[in-house]
C-alpha cells in the first residue's frame, strides 16, 4: 500500500525554482490498476520517480507499506527497488548488447538469488516472448522490447510496478498488447499496476484514473475498463497468456 | 552478489566490446612484455659476463694502460702507458708467486682505427691480431687444437706464423685444414696499408665471446714480429706499447701482496706517483662488471615501469570514459536494484580483470619477443633469461595498476544519482 502527503519537488535550475510537485495526495492499495494522465510537465514522471524510489522528494511522506520512505538510506532504497518495485520505463531502458534472458536475469543477480535462468525464463514466457530469448534489444521490434522490460520487472514478484508511458513510443495496436499484458500480471498475480500516460484509450484500460495539472492531483476517478464495456472495440485486446501459476523462489 | 556473479558481469561487459577492451589492455601488454624482455636481456647479459669473467681464472690478474681511450678510440703514443718492457721488468722481478707472464698486443680489435684483413685465396676476414708470447696459453689456460702454438724460436727469429681462432679458421678456409697454408694479413688505417704473408701454424680451441670481444675471432701473432713490422705500436722512445699484461699466479691468496708490489714496481719504472696503470684480478672485474650491469638494470626497469606506468593511466582514461559513456547503463542498474557497492565492484574488477589478463598477454608476448629475439640473434650473442621473480612482478604490477587505475572511476560510477543517471544523453 502506498499513501503519499502533501508531496512537493523543487527543482533548482540556476536561481529558479521549479516545483514538478506541489503538494501531492494519493493513496494507492494494493492489487489497484490505476492510470495518471496529465499533460507534458504536469509532474507525472517526478511523481513515479518518487514512488519508484529512484528520486527524493523535497517535502512530504511516502510511507510504502507502513514504511517511512525518507528515513532509508541508499543500499535500503535499492533494496526496495530491487524487491518491493518494478520500473518499466519509455524508452525501455534495456541494455545493449545483452540478451533478453540476461537483462530479465539481472535483477535475480542483485539479489543474489540462484536458478536466475529459469526465473527469467518464465518471466519471458509471461510476456509471450519464450521464443526470443537470445535476441539482443537491436533484434526486437520496440513491442517486444517493451515486453522484455515488462519481463524484467515482473521477475522478481513485486508488489508494484510502475510505468512511464510504457506505450509512448508503440502503435495503437502494440500498445494494446502491452496493456493486456499489464491487465494480466494485475489480475493474476496480484501485482498493483500504476502507469503514466496521455493516451485516453490506454487510460480507460484501467480502473482508476488521477488526473494531475500543474504538480498538483486535480482529478481522481473510479473507471469502468475498457475490456469489461460491451461493444468497446478496445475489448478485442488480445487475451493475457493464460499460464502465470509458475513463480519464481 | 557473489564474486563469481560480479566477475561473470566484469566478463560480459569486457566481451560485448572487445575492441574496447583490447585497446584499455595494449598498454599493459606492452608494458609487461618490456619489463619481461628488457628484464631477461638485463639478467642475461649479466649472467653471460659474470661466467665469462668467472671463466678467466681466479688466480690471473691483468695489468692494463691507464689511459688506453678516448671516447673509444685508441690513440697510439698519447697517454698508453704500458710497455712490453714493464712486463719484462715484472718477469725479471723474480716474484716468487708469479707462476707465469704473457704480454699482449692487439691491432685492429673493436674500437681501434687500425683495421686487419686477413686474406686467403679471394676469402676475406676482418679480425684482430693478437701479438704475444708462447706462454699465453698457459697462463690464459686458452690451448691450441690443431697444429702448435708459438715457440720461443718464433719469437727469436720474428717468424711469419700465425695461429687462428677458430672463427677466422672457418671463415678463411671452411673445411680445408689450414695448418701449413699461407695467409696475407694487410693492416692499415685508411688508405695506408701494409701486408704480409704468414703462415699458418695452428688453430686455437673455441672459447666463444667475452663481454666485448669474440676470442675465436682472433689471429695470434709473435710478439717481436708485429713489434718489427708495425711501427705505429712503437711509441717514440722506442718502447713496444702493449695492451695487457696477463699474470697467472700460484695461488690466488696473494692476490693482494701482489698487486700491491707490482704496482710499486710499475710506478717506479714510470717515474709516476699515483698509477698510470690498472691492476684487476677476475674479481675486480667481475665487480666492475656487476656494477655497470645493475645499473644498466636499474634503467631497464625504470624504463619498464614507466611505460606500465602509461599504459595505467591510458586503462584509468579509458575506465573514466567508459563510466560516462555508460552512465545510462548504470542508472538502469541501480534502478533494477543494483547498490553502490554492486556498481563499485563490476568497474573495478573490469579494471583488474583488464590489465590482469593484459599481463597474462603481456607475458606471453614478452616470451615471445625473447624466443624470436633469441633465435634471430637480435642483440648479437646476448642470451636472454626470463625470470620467474619479474614475471610474478609484472602480473602483480599489472594488477595494482589495474587496481588503482580502477578506483577512481568504480567510486564516480558507483555515487551516480539513479535518476540523473537514467536521465543521462
Ligand atoms: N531534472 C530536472 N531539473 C529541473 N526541472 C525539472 C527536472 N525534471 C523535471 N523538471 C520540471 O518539472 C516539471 C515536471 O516534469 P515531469 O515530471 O517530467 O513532467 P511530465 O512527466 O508530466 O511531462 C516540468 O516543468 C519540468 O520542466
Ligand atoms: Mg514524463
Amino acid at each position: 500500500m502506498i499513501s503519499l502527503t502533501g508531496i512537493t519537488k523543487i527543482y533548482t535550475v540556476g536561481t529558479q525554482r521549479v516545483a514538478a510537485l506541489n503538494g501531492v495526495d494519493l493513496e494507492i492499495e494494493d492489487g489497484e490498476f490505476l492510470s495518471i494522465m496529465g499533460p507534458s510537465g504536469s509532474g507525472k514522471s517526478t511523481l513515479m520517480n518518487i514512488i519508484g524510489c529512484l528520486d527524493r522528494q523535497t517535502e512530504g511522506d511516502y510511507m510504502l507499506d507502513g514504511v517511512n520512505v525518507r528515513r532509508l538510506v541508499d543500499n535500503q532504497l535499492a533494496m526496495l527497488r530491487n524487491r518491493r518495485l518494478g520500473f518499466v520505463f519509455q524508452s525501455f531502458n534495456l541494455l545493449p548488447r545483452m540478451s533478453a534472458i540476461d537483462q530479465v536475469a539481472l535483477p535475480l543477480l542483485y539479489r543474489g538469488a540462484t536458478n536466475r535462468k529459469r526465473a527469467a525464463a518464465a518471466a519471458l514466457k509471461l510476456v509471450g516472448l519464450e521464443d526470443r530469448m537470445d535476441h539482443k534489444p537491436t533484434q526486437l521490434s520496440g513491442g517486444q522490447q517493451q515486453r522484455v522490460a515488462i519481463a524484467r520487472s515482473l521477475v522478481t514478484r513485486p508488489a508494484i510496478i510502475l510505468a512511464d508511458e510504457p506505450t509512448g513510443a508503440l502503435d495503437s495496436k502494440t500498445s494494446m498488447d502491452v496493456m493486456a499484458v499489464f491487465r494480466s500480471l494485475n489480475e493474476e498475480l496480484g501485482i498493483t499496476i500504476a502507469f503514466v500516460t496521455h493516451e485516453h484509450d490506454v487510460a480507460y484500460y484501467t480502473r482508476r484514473i488521477i488526473s494531475l495539472l500543474d504538480g498538483k492531483v486535480v482529478g481522481d476517478e473510479r473507471n469502468v475498463p475498457s475490456f469489461e464495456r460491451d461493444g468497446d472495440e478496445t475489448a478485442h485486446a488480445p487475451a493475457a497468456p493464460a499460464s502465470i501459476a509458475e513463480a519464481p523462489s | 552478489m557473489t564474486l563469481a556473479d560480479v566477475l561473470g558481469t566484469a566478463l560480459a561487459s569486457l566481451r560485448s566490446n572487445i575492441l574496447r577492451t583490447l585497446l584499455t589492455m595494449l598498454g599493459i601488454v606492452i608494458g609487461i612484455a618490456a619489463v619481461i624482455t628488457l628484464t631477461a636481456a638485463s639478467e642475461g647479459a649479466q649472467q653471460g659476463v659474470g661466467d665469462q669473467i668467472r671463466g678467466l681464472g681466479s688466480n690471473l690478474l691483468f695489468i692494463r694502460p691507464g689511459l688506453e681511450e678516448t671516447d673509444g678510440i685508441q690513440l697510439p703514443g698519447s697517454g698508453v702507458s704500458l710497455f712490453l718492457e714493464d712486463s719484462r721488468a715484472i718477469e725479471k722481478a723474480n716474484f716468487e708467486y708469479i707462476d707465469a707472464i704473457a704480454a699482449q698486443g692487439t691491432v685492429g680489435g673493436p674500437g681501434d682505427f687500425i683495421g686487419a684483413q686477413a686474406i686467403y685465396l679471394g676469402q676475406n676476414k676482418s679480425t684482430m691480431l693478437l701479438a704475444t708470447e708462447p706462454s699465453y696459453p698457459f697462463v690464459r689456460d686458452f690451448y691450441v687444437d690443431n697444429g702448435r702454438f708459438l715457440t720461443e724460436e718464433d719469437l727469436t727469429k720474428k717468424s711469419l706464423v700465425v695461429v687462428l681462432g677458430g672463427d677466422v679458421a672457418d671463415d678463411l678456409f671452411d673445411t680445408e685444414d689450414p695448418v701449413g697454408k699461407t695467409i696475407r694479413i694487410s693492416v692499415g688505417a685508411g688508405p695506408i696499408s701494409i701486408g704480409f704473408n704468414f703462415t699458418v701454424v695452428g688453430v686455437m680451441e673455441r672459447r666463444g665471446a667475452s663481454a666485448n670481444t669474440d676470442q675465436d675471432d682472433v689471429i695470434i701473432v709473435p710478439m717481436p714480429t708485429l713489434q718489427a713490422r708495425i711501427s705505429l705500436i712503437r711509441d717514440p722512445r722506442g718502447r713496444t706499447n702493449i695492451d695487457q699484461i696477463n699474470i697467472k699466479l700460484k695461488n690466488r691468496d696473494e692476490i693482494d701482496q701482489a698487486k700491491e708490489e707490482i704496482g710499486q714496481l710499475l710506478m717506479a719504472l714510470h717515474a709516476v706517483d699515483s698509477p698510470d696503470f690498472r691492476i684487476q684480478s677476475q674479481s675486480d672485474i667481475l665487480d666492475t662488471a656487476t656494477q655497470v650491469e645493475r645499473s644498466l638494470q636499474v634503467l631497464v626497469v625504470s624504463i619498464a615501469l614507466i611505460s606500465l606506468f602509461v599504459g595505467g593511466i591510458g586503462i584509468m582514461n579509458i575506465m573514466l570514459v567508459s563510466v560516462t559513456e555508460r552512465t545510462r547503463e548504470i542508472g538502469i542498474r541501480k534502478a533494477i536494484g543494483a547498490k553502490r557497492m554492486d556498481i563499485l565492484w563490476q568497474f573495478l574488477i573490469e579494471s583488474i580483470v583488464v590489465t590482469t589478463m593484459g599481463g597474462a598477454l603481456g607475458v606471453l608476448a614478452g616470451v615471445g619477443a625473447t624466443e624470436i629475439a633469441e633465435r634471430f640473434n637480435i642483440g648479437g650473442d646476448t642470451q636472454y633469461v626470463i625470470t620467474p621473480l619479474w614475471i610474478m612482478v609484472g602480473f602483480a604490477v599489472a594488477a595494482i595498476t589495474g587496481l588503482f587505475a580502477g578506483v577512481y572511476p568504480a567510486w564516480q560510477a558507483s555515487r551516480l544519482d539513479p535518476i540523473e543517471a537514467l536521465r543521462h544523453e
